[in-house]
């Protein structure tokens, strides 16, 4: 399936975004996530389906003025 | 005392996180500083990269309050989402908000700044509004929930100091009773000592101690700067005047003739 990650479009198999997170390595990271522009908090992670075209957004604390 | 929101902060200098030549060299000028309040962002997180994790690392040994931001957001929306991001993320209902309308400036949306400090109000957060000094907007954004003004004092990064010091001193005169928090702008610790004395109850800023040649002995300088600032503000300063008035007693003085005075 074709979705875009943080503004590159890529593939993935997984079905929800807890498996996307799962996928890409950041396990139990402090990370926080949206889809199509609405943030998904950590506890419906595991209930939200990626579709394809899908646009996520994976962040996590940085620096900032 | 300064509050925001009913926290108390141990100093009226808040502190970016960004720009510092090395992490070490940002936690050694916030301690040098006193900073008891620190800036951050969320930002995309490459797959196993976990360089935020260790950015959030270094941030909770600092042991200070944090306020995130939604700085480079441009709409509305994305604002609103990544305040909901960063509040998951760094544990707190504050958020400091940026909607930016311009890229050369810097300078906050103050149309879409509103509608989401509104927005973000009637979901619990407590917002700290980047804005312009624009009473109007002020007005706006206290009607909307805000219990803190945070003025720029001029483009972020520029380090023009206070831009437009009647708006600055007028704001404050206006919102007598809600804290004034200077941000962006400030080069010198007199730029934010200027502040001070007109009344403003924080100052913050980033680049002016990051990028100096010596960002710990520069947090230690705007430290100082702002608590002077203060302290002249508190103790009340003289109204200046035209023409000069003489400090050391007239009467008494030796050859003093009458004719001579004019």
């Amino acid at each position: 399936m074709r979705i875009t990650i943080n503004g590159e479009v890529t593939q993935t198999r997984a079905r929800t975004l807890e498996e996307l997170c799962a996928a890409l390595g950041h396990g139990l990271d402090k990370i926080a996530t949206a889809r199509n522009g609405d943030f998904v908090p950590v506890t419906q992670r595991a209930s939200t389906l990626i579709s394809e075209n899908d646009s996520i957004e994976i962040v996590a604390p940085r620096q900032g003025g | 005392m300064l509050e925001f929101y009913g926290t108390h902060i141990g100093s009226r200098l808040l502190t970016g996180t960004a720009l510092y030549p090395s992490p070490q060299i940002l936690c050694d000028a916030v301690i040098a500083s006193g900073s008891k309040l620190v800036t951050v962002s969320v930002r995309r997180e490459a797959a196993r990269s976990r360089s935020g994790q260790g950015f959030w690392e270094l941030i909770k040994q600092l042991d200070v309050h944090v306020l995130p931001n939604t700085a480079g957001c441009k709409t509305v929306k994305e604002a609103v989402t990544t305040a909901q991001m960063a509040r998951e993320l760094f544990e707190t209902n504050w958020i400091k908000l940026e909607v930016i309308a311009n890229d050369d400036t810097l300078q906050p949306d103050v149309f879409g700044l509103v509608e989401a400090a509104r927005i973000l109000n009637d979901e619990d957060f407590q917002v700290f509004p980047y804005m312009t000094e624009d009473l109007g907007v002020a007005e706006k954004l206290v009607a909307a929930g805000c219990e803190v003004l945070m003025p720029w004092g001029a483009p972020i990064g520029s380090g023009q100091g206070l831009a437009n010091p009647l708006a600055m001193r007028t704001m404050r005169s206006y919102f007598p009773d809600i804290p004034l928090v200077v941000d962006a702008g400030i080069g010198k610790p007199s730029h934010a000592a200027r502040a001070m004395e007109m009344g403003y109850d924080a100052i913050l800023l980033n680049t002016a101690i990051a990028k100096a040649g010596d960002p710990v002995k520069m947090g230690m300088s705007f430290a100082k700067a702002i608590e002077a600032g203060r302290l002249a503000y508190e103790a009340g300063l003289m109204e200046p005047r035209d023409m000069a008035s003489p400090s050391t007693p007239v009467a008494g003085t030796p050859f003093f003739k009458i004719d001579s005075a004019s």
